[in-house]
């Protein structure tokens, strides 16, 4: 189960996860970014109650790095530590930014 | 120290179930939270690649054996350098079997994790994350089957 709140403001959004971010919810969260990525520079991602993240979830956030590296910033805030292991182990914690 | 086995369809839709199985074995060992997400992505990972490629274009099941176990599963044939590993404690064992297509993802590529995001490719990093956080893996292809074990420390 994966829960999606997203707050926009103007260029700004911020998208708060709560739950599970796996193969099969994944696909979710990559169709919710694409309907709004285009027309924002600053994406921030909460965490605070996202519990799990897989490879799927992974590549997901990889692909929205990558858009907004192009034009603007993303980052992710309020990480739990289980998944920021997960960040580490891959490599992410160096192409992410995490605050 | 226990020992369950699943047969399930393997299909996306399932994985869940697969975790649920799994989270309950490792919470009746008292497994750490952190173990716990680290086996279960392992799992995952598995879990979808047979489900993705191992019986294509058709479906099939898929086993899984979980085990706790009081020492460390040290197996026959080993493709990963176990010496260093201390092999005292509680360890659990979770081995995934299809009939399908013969396939090692041992042989797969690393892949570079030192790239920036615009470099780095989407793909080939599951399998890396579930070498990195398990203690050992190995691949076995016996009597017309694919096995692959992780192995992980819980005390």
């Amino acid at each position: 189960m994966l829960n999606i709140e997203k707050q926009i403001n103007g260029a700004d959004a911020t998208v708060i996860l709560e739950g599970r971010l796996d193969t099969t919810t994944a696909p979710q969260l990559e169709n919710e970014l694409k309907s709004f990525m285009e027309s924002i520079t600053n994406l921030v991602f909460d965490f605070e109650k996202l519990e799990y993240i897989s490879s799927a979830g992974l590549r997901v956030l990889l692909t929205a790095q990558k858009f907004m590296s192009k034009q603007g910033s993303m980052k992710l805030i309020h990480v739990k530590d289980d998944v920021n292991e997960i960040f580490e182990v891959t490599g992410f914690s160096d192409i992410l930014t995490i605050e | 120290m226990s020992r369950k086995n699943i047969k399930i369809l393997a299909v996306l839709d399932n994985l869940s179930k697969v975790l649920e199985s799994v989270d309950a074995q490792l919470d009746a060992a008292d497994c750490p939270l952190k173990t716990k997400m680290q086996v279960d992505v392992a799992v995952e990972e598995l879990f979808v690649n047979i489900a993705n490629y191992a019986y294509v274009p058709d479906t099939g099941d898929a086993d899984i054996l979980i085990e706790i176990m009081d020492s460390c599963p040290i197996p026959e044939d080993c493709q990963e350098d176990i010496s260093d590993i201390d092999r005292s404690g509680n360890w659990l064992r979770v081995t995934l079997s299809d009939s399908g297509t013969p396939f090692n993802p041992l042989l797969k590529e690393d892949p570079d994790v030192t790239l920036s995001a615009q470099d780095r490719r989407i793909g080939g990093l599951g399998i890396f994350m579930v070498k990195k956080s398990m203690d050992y893996m190995y691949y076995e292809f016996k009597d017309g089957k694919n096995n692959i074990s992780i192995c992980k420390k819980l005390s």
